[in-house]
């Protein structure tokens, strides 16, 4: 006999389990609509391979996984999809959710399907595939994906695997049922997992109150090695963390996983299905539930299609409308309420139960809290439920999180023992829902924080880039101006002169022609790219309705001005060139320049006629109008200054532009 | 019918306020009994009285306080101290002694607190703290038990009661009252000399405590509450006494067996320490608690000015409580057992 051991508090409230298991496990047939909800289970819900009007075959993937923690869904049986549509699922906040309805035909065809009754030929990775498409997630009540759980990391080695069959929740008797009648396809069951995990050990733990179905099981895993552990009933046994603790004395740190203390568990429903899935390649179509309460004349467990209405299944076991009070999904302790008797039956109802108001009454108004603390002798996670409560309605959340709210596995043990009726629990979900939620708060306003900031960054290091080009623009435009004994201006004659002179004296110290022409060349591609560059951003910024969109419109006007001038200098340039090579270096520096801005009039004026020069005037008019207009706009609208200040200088350049087109048109008439 | 939305736990257990306290009423019949068998019917006529006013001053403090009087009410808990305090009260008490003090416990220490589960102190021990130190006469003037002087009859008590003028009562010190004085006898001579003493106790007191013990068994056998606060008082009382009985010298504070077996140290034990509301919650911290419990009352006791010291080191320890709680909470399940850590 292994040892047994306890876990801190618990209660023994009445088992109500006799009256469900007076007869065999009945089939609930075939209803006339299945409603399958695409999630059913922790994780990303399954997305629909099916569409209106396909017919299926029972067995048929209608839904694939989606993600690594997700499972797919199956037909149930076969029929036609008539809707894929929300529909009121089983969710303690009566939410709708995406299902899809299959219209049953009552043929309830198979697709052909194979299982490996060989499975130890397989690859464990493939097994578990095997068990990942078969759609199975954990059955007792959280439904978390089981390929997922028995995707042990190699670095691990697990001692002990434990298949759950403790069932502590009044009331429900679906793994009892199936250790009575199937306890053959359980320990199957258990054996491909113990294929699977290797553990040191496997055990199937089961409440003291099972004595039929312990002896059961004992008789099915003679010989196997599999070892079949009975406790005493104490509720909530069947939690992991307590199951754990009873079989092998140890406790899950806080925030880890079995695994962290070398154990792997399973429900017995989910090693059942995952015997039918391996060994029969049957997928997690059906299971067995439990309708019992006082409201139904014939309490009793029955093997039920995923997808069943609730109303259909209640109807089997003789429903009493008038006399239930509130229908529950599980059991009494943690189960919740169901708002609609339409509500289908997934892979984790392991209990519909419907009393009547004499059997589970309306909670009575709760009463002062008098610390008597019953909560903490009973709460099976060592907590103090009532300085919990005190926190909770101070909303001292830091506290509560001190005080390791967390741990809470709201089991509700603390609020049944509680002689006030302090409906403890609710306070305990209520706070853990608001510091999360406070938490997720909390991370939003950090990383934006972070984002401005490294915006801010950004923005003031740009600026000081740009200041720092300015001052050294400044600087070089002074220096020439000194250098030149002069401000230089728009006139085109006059830069034409400076230039000249300029080349002059380049040429005269013997730099090449060829090196003023190739900077020129690259200026202008220089600043092509910057255009190109500008555009794109402008782009981007328009598509995602950035504000900086108006900064940089201004800012490609300015390259825009750029470029033009520097093409009109490569130009000047380039028409110079051929009047340039004989004389340069004997004619009159001025004299060249002179002659040399009016060839380029003439090459200009041959390349483009005066028509051109006037289109080119109307052009630039247009876009100082619209400047101007952008402008008004701008100052209106209150804009940023530096926006308003780039458009102002956008005008001022245009403007100046204008001018000079005008001069060259007049040029153009005159010659 | 619609259906009810309600959330989980949907089951609820037997246990109730009401109940808990109806079963520490019923835990005091034996102590009561016994203490009227030895004293006469002025303990029955002190609770009668006092009830009657707790109820008013309850029923008062709740309309005062715009809270529903009937479901409040019904929690009895006014009741409990109100018989609580009335037991620990002498036999014979005027009325008006007896309505000052419950008056003080229900108003002073319940309500102006914000009511039940808000009062850092036990109620009954305000209470009888309050008259101890205003009418120190008429709080220590406890009557001979019986076979050491005469119990008056039922009429004799009704009249001490409400016309304390016209009564003349007999009274004598207890057995604590005596010890306090001694500064010559051994223990073996004192108990000799005076007819107080009885075979493990005060004549008559020792029965008391025995019944008020059984009625606590009971309560813990009920799960009311857990055996550590308790347990740990009348430990440590009783490991304090033995460390200092000297052998039974005239400097002696007594034996053990004397100690748990007079005065208020089992009804304090049982219906005093207990009491939820002003104690320790976790279940090292009622260790700890009625511990410190059990040594202030030795120390009171044999070396305080008060012959006996429940109310005075169960307030003291009241102030205490939230201390130790903060630092007693229990290992989560999961986590290492340094503070802190997990």
């Amino acid at each position: 006999m292994r040892k047994i051991f306890d876990f801190h508090g618990g209660i023994h409230p009445p088992e109500n389990k006799q009256q469900s298991l007076r007869s065999r496990i009945a089939k609930a047939g075939i209803p006339p609509e299945l409603i399958i909800p695409l999630s059913q289970h922790i994780g990303a819900p399954s997305h629909p391979v099916v569409s209106v009007g396909d017919r299926v075959l029972k067995g048929q993937v209608i839904a694939q996984a989606l993600g690594f923690v997700s499972v797919p869904k199956h037909a149930p049986s076969s029929g036609i999809i008539t809707a894929i549509e929300d529909r009121l699922i089983a969710h303690p906040s009566g939410l709708v959710a995406p299902c899809i309805v299959i219209a049953t035909d009552g043929r309830d065809e198979w697709l052909t399907h194979q299982g490996y009754p060989n499975y130890t030929s397989l690859e464990k990775p493939e097994l578990i595939e095997l068990i990942r498409h078969a759609g199975i997630a954990g059955m007792g009540g959280a439904g978390f994906p089981s390929a997922v759980k028995l995707s042990v990391r190699d670095d691990i080695t697990i001692d002990t695997l434990i298949v759950n069959g403790t069932e502590c929740e009044p009331y429900i008797t679906a793994d009892d049922i199936l250790m009575r009648e199937r306890a053959d396809q359980i320990i199957e069951g258990a054996k491909i997992l113990h294929y699977l995990i290797e553990p040191g050990e496997t055990v199937i733990g089961v409440e003291d109150n099972k004595p039929e179905g312990i002896a059961a099981l004992r008789a099915a895993a003679k010989g196997t090695g599999i070892e079949v552990a009975s406790f005493p009933t104490k509720y909530p046994s069947g939690g992991e963390k307590q199951l754990i603790e009873i079989l092998t004395g140890k406790q899950v740190p806080s925030g880890g996983l079995p695994s962290d203390v070398g154990v792997v568990c399973q429900n017995l429903g989910s090693t059942v299905a995952i015997y039918e899935a391996i060994a029969l390649g049957r997928p997690l179509i059906s299971r067995i539930t439990t309708v019992t309460g006082d409201a139904v004349r014939e309490p009793q467990n029955f093997e039920v299609l995923i997808g069943t209405p609730m109303r259909y299944l209640l109807a089997k076991a003789g429903y009493q409308a008038e006399k239930n009070n509130r229908l529950i999904m599980g059991g009494p302790m943690m189960g919740f309420t169901v708002p609609d008797l339409n509500v289908p039956v997934v892979k984790t109802t392991n209990c519909l139960l419907a009393p009547t108001a004499l059997e589970l009454p309306a909670p009575p108004p709760a009463q002062a809290c008098i610390r008597c603390g019953m909560c903490a002798e009973v709460c099976p996670a060592s907590l103090l439920p009532q300085q919990l409560f005190w926190f909770a309605q101070g909303k001292e959340l830091e506290k509560l999180e001190q005080h390791n709210l967390f741990d809470c596995i709201e089991c509700g043990a603390c609020s049944y023992a509680c002689p006030s009726n302090i409906p403890l629990v609710q306070y305990y979900r209520a706070s853990k829902a608001e510091i999360l939620h406070q938490r997720e708060e909390h991370e939003k306003s950090e990383h934006s924080r972070a984002r401005f900031e490294s915006r801010q960054q950004r923005l003031e290091q740009e600026d000081a880039e740009k200041e720092a080009k300015r001052a050294a623009r400044k600087q070089a435009a002074e220096e020439r101006a000194r250098a030149g004994g002069r401000q230089g201006d728009d006139d085109p004659i006059q830069a034409a002169i400076e230039r000249a002179q300029a080349k002059k004296a380049a040429l005269q110290s013997d730099t090449g022609k060829g090196n003023e022409l190739q900077k020129l060349e690259q200026a202008v591609v220089t600043i092509q790219k910057r255009v190109d560059t500008a555009q794109a951003k402008l782009k981007q910024a328009q598509a995602e309705g950035s504000d900086l969109v108006d900064a940089l419109i201004a800012g490609l006007e300015k390259t825009r001005v750029k470029l033009e001038k520097a093409e009109q200098a490569l130009q000047i340039f380039r028409a110079s060139q051929p009047a340039a090579p004989t004389d340069t270096a004997t004619v009159d520096a001025a004299q060249t320049a002179i002659r040399k801005a009016m060839t380029a009039r003439q090459a200009e004026a041959e390349m483009s006629p005066e028509q051109r020069a006037k289109t080119n005037l109307t052009k630039l008019e247009q876009r100082l109008q619209k400047s101007r207009e952008k402008l008004e706009q701008s100052r209106q609208t209150d804009q940023e200054d530096s926006i308003i200040e780039a458009l102002e200088s956008t005008v001022e350049r245009l403007t100046a532009k204008v001018e000079a087109a005008r001069q060259a048109m007049n040029t153009a008439t005159d010659s | 019918m619609a259906l009810l939305r309600l959330t989980s736990p949907h089951a609820h257990g037997p246990m109730s306020t009401q109940r808990v306290m109806f079963c520490v009423l019923l835990a005091t019949v034996p102590g009561v009994l016994v203490l009227t068998w030895f004293f006469g019917y002025g303990t029955l006529i002190n609770i009668v009285f006092g009830a009657a006013v707790a109820v008013g001053c309850e029923a008062l403090a709740l309309t005062l306080r715009r809270r529903p009087l009937g479901f409040y009410l019904k929690d009895l808990s006014a009741l409990v101290t109100a018989v609580l305090l009335c037991i620990a009260l002498p036999p014979y008490a005027p009325w008006w002694l007896i309505a000052a003090g419950v008056a003080s416990s229900i108003l002073l220490a319940k309500h102006f607190y914000g009511g039940l589960g808000y009062n850092p102190f036990n109620p009954a021990m305000v209470g009888y703290v309050v008259l101890l130190i205003s009418f120190p006469v008429q709080m220590t003037a406890w009557a001979p038990p019986r076979g050491l002087g005469p119990v008056p009859g039922f009429l004799d008590a009704l009249q001490a009661c409400f016309n304390p003028a016209g009564f003349d009562g007999i009274t004598m010190a207890t057995p604590l009252d005596v010890l306090k004085l001694n500064n010559s006898f051994l223990i073996e001579d004192l108990w000799s000399e005076n007819p107080q003493f009885g075979r493990w106790g005060g004549v008559g007191w020792e029965w008391v405590n025995i019944a008020f013990l059984a009625g606590g068994a009971w309560l813990l056998y009920m799960r009311i509450f857990t055996w550590h606060a308790p347990v740990a008082m009348l430990v440590s009382l009783a490991l304090l006494a033995a460390i200092f009985y000297d052998g039974g010298s005239s400097a002696s504070g007594g034996s053990p067996l004397f100690h748990l077996l007079t005065g208020a140290t089992m009804f304090g034990a049982f219906f005093i320490v207990t009491d939820p509301v002003t104690s320790a919650v976790s279940l090292r911290g009622r260790l700890i608690y009625g511990a410190l419990i059990g040594a202030l009352i030795y120390v009171i006791r044999v070396r305080g000015n008060y012959p006996d010291a429940v109310a005075f080191a169960v307030l003291i320890m009241n102030f205490a409580a939230p201390f130790i709680d903060y630092y007693t909470q229990p290992r989560t399940y999961g986590h290492s057992r340094k503070r802190g850590e997990s």
